[in-house]
């Protein structure tokens, strides 16, 4: 631990600010006229959805790189919380909103009262 | 990119309001985010260079133990950049709606579009501007929900700097930004074969989880792309043949 600045880390540091840059931008440096081709303007829809659910599957389900081991954390009962919340409420403007405090009102009396 | 007539499109707000309904997610997650750059032992400059300047939870959070334990710098770069690679998709899919900015532009508008800002914004513009109105609009909507996502994760990422020694990790609060992509996921859910893609997606992000440098998300993301389309040809097959008998 350590709290000496160093140039290393600093480096490191705006390369992942240029990382965020370049990735984000990748297809809009060039100009020249471009079109993706039929199949990757189709998958594309699908992809956006699957990156989420990569991202937060793993999160819900598994616990220090292993599955959790039982049914009794709180992740899991503040995620199907939340999804209620969204699919009874979908129609209004701030139903991701609604998500998240739903979830968080299961999530935190399960995690700190229970130690789920 | 700053331009004052976005301030008073009407797009700014309903941007700028879409963006709120997850910012509380965001914040809980940014304030995290900041509390484990300074517990993994970064210099309070170096976290708040990163905190302002990274804007990637998913990568800043994959890169701090990776720093922390002294990992050679292109394993750390490497690593954020296959986190980032979704963001690679979606330029793909944005380019058609930023091309008529000139480059420095179309990089500070790249640099600012989150996974958030992306799935609110080509929700709400399914199809690109073609008439300057359009392209207003649209820059618009953009400068509002991305103003509002900045202003949540820099400005909550460096009071979770601050505020390290006093937020114990244990309370769990950066759960909350997994609640907010869970309800931008449910919202993006509009047809039977994105439910298909996010579970094939969630299952192989699991089965994976070993991949190093969290390849486990491209490999899901592959995957999940690679079946929805072929369950697609075939619905569309099967929807010819049985229209060509009847």
């Amino acid at each position: 631990m350590s709290s000496v600045t160093d140039v290393w880390t600093v480096l490191v540091i705006l390369g992942l600010a240029v990382i965020t840059v370049v990735t984000r931008s990748l297809f809009f440096i060039s100009s020249k006229p471009w079109q993706l081709p039929h199949w990757a303007q189709r998958g594309l829809q699908y992809a956006p959805i699957a990156a989420l659910a990569a991202v937060i599957v793993p999160e819900l389900v598994m616990t220090q790189g292993q599955l959790m081991p039982g049914w009794q954390d709180a992740r899991l009962f503040a995620a199907l919380a939340g999804a209620a919340w969204f699919l009874t409420h979908r129609a209004q403007r701030q139903a991701v909103l609604g998500t998240i405090v739903m979830g968080m009102a299961v999530y935190l009396p399960l995690h700190l009262g229970l130690g789920w | 990119m700053f331009n004052a007539a976005w301030l008073r499109h009407s797009e700014f707000r309903a941007g700028a309001l879409d963006a709120l309904g997850a910012a509380p997610g965001l914040a809980a997650w940014g304030l995290m985010t900041g509390v484990a750059m300074m517990n993994s032992g970064l210099s309070t400059f170096e976290a708040l260079l990163m905190g302002v300047t990274v804007f990637a939870g998913s990568s800043q959070l994959a890169a701090i133990p990776l720093i922390a334990a002294g990992a050679p710098m292109w394993v750390v770069l490497a690593t954020g950049f296959c986190v980032n690679l979704r963001f690679v998709v979606f330029s793909a899919h944005l380019r058609a709606y930023v091309m008529h900015l000139p480059l420095g532009q179309r990089l500070l508008t790249g640099y600012l579009i989150t996974d958030l800002s992306y799935v609110q914004f080509t929700h709400r513009y399914p199809k690109h501007g073609t008439t300057p109105e359009q392209h207003l609009a649209q820059q618009a909507y953009l400068a509002g929900n991305c103003g509002v996502t900045w202003v949540s994760w820099v400005g909550m990422g460096i009071l979770g700097i601050f505020l390290a020694g006093l937020i114990p990790a244990a309370w769990g609060l950066g759960f909350a930004g997994i609640l907010a992509l869970l309800g931008i996921l449910m919202s993006l859910a509009s047809s039977p074969l994105r439910w298909v893609s996010a579970g094939v997606a969630g299952a192989a992000a699991v089965a994976a989880f070993a991949l190093p440098f969290k390849l486990n998300i491209l490999l899901a993301i592959a995957a999940a792309v690679a079946m929805s389309l072929l369950l697609e040809s075939a619905r569309r097959a099967r929807d010819t043949t049985s229209g060509g008998s009847a």
